[in-house]
């Protein structure tokens, strides 16, 4: 490139070389540094991890030792048998299941169904209810708290699950926000050519467009089993029934009757951490590819 | 049917008779609306509607027992005499202000280091998303412990720098720069957003900049950082909305204590909500926190167009 410009000297040309090879050596330490600086960082952020699981093996004479001993030598597995006899914590795992699932079931179907009509069918109401769902996903939920609850209780519903799932499948903006934004990726003339062909609106969307979807569907059912899984304030606001708690409630009511036992709070706290863990490992590809589809929200 | 709207397609196409568009469009309108109910509905239900009943309700004292009673403004008025609206509003700010800031550079951080190219990528991106997928009363569970005063790895950690033990969830100056620091381990999605942007800085323009003779520090400054201005400014007003609104981690590991330190302003909405049953009350509280977060949500968009860079087309 350079030598069209005829002025740089050749002398110029070798000491770039010379640069390149020294920028090698020094890409290679500073990939080294790197990799030092990146695995500290991993073992900072694993820590808590090691430790709760170090601690639900433990009896308390091996946990109020110092220095911390990483791997219990006789690691106590019936520290986990023990939990069950104080709280029905499979029934608790078992009722979160069922919750996320009717959560992510109608999470699914409602946000599909609501960002067909906005990207696919060309109506004059589609942008405005697409700015209505963006400008809801900036609204604040706290503003709903109070109100809601006065709902929900003159419907009777205080001490049942539907306050937890019914809002669920009238759709979530940012789910639909998500469903909408994979929508456009698809060909306009997919859904033309069957609507020449006389197909409707559902069987497009049936046929033509959901099974294309399907990174999609994943990422929005695991973000909703997992909101699900994980929520904590609704779930204590309605549920007053040990029996119908959940695994969170399970967790924060075992955490306040048996706090001073560190290593069977550890444990119950295990039982809560390993689905979603699990769960991100079978599908981490669609946890990653939904994050980076909500960050486009902002270009 | 079939044949029917086939050849309505082909009117509108060859011949504008204009009862047929407008059939056709009608008809369109309709499936529009259809589709997108669900999501109207839903915002009529357990939106608009509890929005306009909670500012009926902020003039009425009701325990949901006897009869609601009309007191005019007087719960907005008490806001300004009640000292923990004020503690729970400055903790709220205090936590938020720079909680915020902190997270993000911690997440961008992460995400300039995974951006480079070196061996194990995926492995180290797994790792720092971990803590975001923990339950939150789960990582407050443990984190209680982690804090602890006494046998806390924390502490333990900072008497092998020889650092004195410190009281971080019983000593009211600790509590909150406890929180921020707990928050940052759950960093993960801005960092994955963070490094979606940074991928998807052009690569020519780099190379360009490179050839021209910019050190990597000035590439830094006058390309990557730039062209990542819209997606920190997503994080920025996200990030800051969630933060307003902490709630778990606070009910909890220290149910507001100690001595009030950690009373965030839905912690304290909850209590005067559902264990005072002070339904007017909370539904004012519930309002002054919207009001404040839309205000910073509003100037966060009106100051974008001073440091927000969108490419052009």
């Amino acid at each position: 490139m350079e030598l069209g410009q005829a002025t740089p000297a050749p002398t110029h040309t070798y000491g770039k070389l010379g640069a390149l090879q020294s920028r090698s050596l020094q890409t290679k330490i500073s990939h080294g540094l790197l990799h030092v600086l990146l695995v500290v960082l991993g073992v900072t952020f694993l820590v808590p991890f090691i430790w709760v699981a170090s601690t639900s093996l433990k009896l308390p004479g091996q946990i109020f030792i110092s220095p911390i001993e990483w791997i219990p030598k006789n690691p106590r597995w019936e520290n986990y048998a023990e939990l069950f006899t104080y709280l029905p914590f499979h029934r608790f795992i078992l009722n979160s299941f069922f919750l996320a699932i009717l959560e992510a079931s109608g999470a699914v179907i409602s946000s599909t169904i609501v960002a067909y009509g906005i990207s696919r069918i060309r109506w004059k109401g589609s942008g405005f209810v697409f700015a209505l769902v963006v400008a809801t996903m900036l609204l604040p939920g706290v503003i709903t708290l109070i109100p809601t609850f006065v709902l929900f209780k003159k419907l009777g519903w205080v001490g049942t699950y539907y306050p937890l799932w019914v809002p669920a499948w009238f759709g979530s903006a940012f789910f639909i926000f998500l469903m909408r934004q994979y929508m456009m990726t698809i060909p306009v003339e997919l859904d033309e050519a069957a609507r020449i062909d006389g197909a409707s609106h559902f069987r497009i969307l049936w046929q033509v467009i959901v099974p294309l979807c399907g990174p999609a569907l994943a990422t929005i059912a695991l973000f909703a089993v997992l909101g699900s899984y994980n929520s904590f304030m609704l779930p204590r606001i309605y549920i007053s029934q040990t029996s119908m708690y959940t695994i969170q409630l399970g967790l924060q009511l075992f955490q306040g009757r048996f706090g001073n036992f560190w290593h069977l709070v550890m444990a119950a706290s295990m039982i809560s951490i390993l689905p979603p863990i699990v769960l991100f490992f079978v599908a981490q590809k669609y946890f990653v590819q939904g994050i980076q589809l909500s960050g486009l929200a902002g270009r | 049917m079939r044949d029917e709207e086939g050849s309505e397609l082909a009117a509108t196409v060859t011949s504008p008779r204009r009862s047929r568009i407008s059939r056709l469009q009608r008809r369109e309108f309709l499936f529009g609306l259809l589709f997108v109910s669900p999501f109207l509905i839903g915002m009529l239900l357990f939106w608009l509607g509890p929005m306009l009943y909670s500012l009926f309700l902020v003039t009425q004292k009701w325990n949901m027992l006897a009869a609601p009673r009309f007191v005019g403004l007087r719960n907005i008025q008490y806001i300004l005499t009640d000292p923990l609206a004020g503690t729970a509003l400055v903790n709220t700010a205090f936590y938020t202000f720079i909680g915020v800031p902190l997270q993000l550079v911690t997440a961008f951080a992460l995400a300039v280091l995974l951006n480079q190219q070196i061996r194990g990528r995926a492995a180290y991106r797994t790792i720092y998303y971990l803590p975001a997928i923990t339950p939150a009363v789960a990582s407050a569970v443990v984190w209680t412990r982690i804090l602890s005063s006494q046998y806390g790895i924390l502490n333990e950690f900072l008497k092998t720098l020889g650092i004195a033990p410190v009281s971080w969830l019983f000593n009211p100056p600790f509590t909150k720069p406890a929180f921020i620091l707990m928050s940052l381990w759950a960093v993960g999605p801005a960092m994955i957003i963070f490094l979606a942007g940074l991928q998807s800085v052009p690569k020519e323009l780099m190379e360009a900049a490179e050839i021209d003779g910019a050190s990597t520090w000035r590439r830094f400054w006058k390309i990557t950082l730039p062209m990542m201005t819209p997606v920190l400014f997503f994080s920025l007003v996200v990030g800051i909305i969630a933060s307003f609104q902490i709630f778990t981690a606070a009910f909890v590991m220290t149910n507001g204590g100690p001595q009030n330190a950690t009373l965030f302003m839905v912690l304290y909405i909850f209590r005067n909500g559902f264990e005072y049953f002070d339904m007017g009350y909370a539904a004012a509280l519930s309002w002054l926190l919207f009001c404040v977060i839309m205000v910073f949500t509003a100037i966060q968009f009106r100051l974008s167009n001073r440091w927000v860079y969108y490419e052009v087309g």
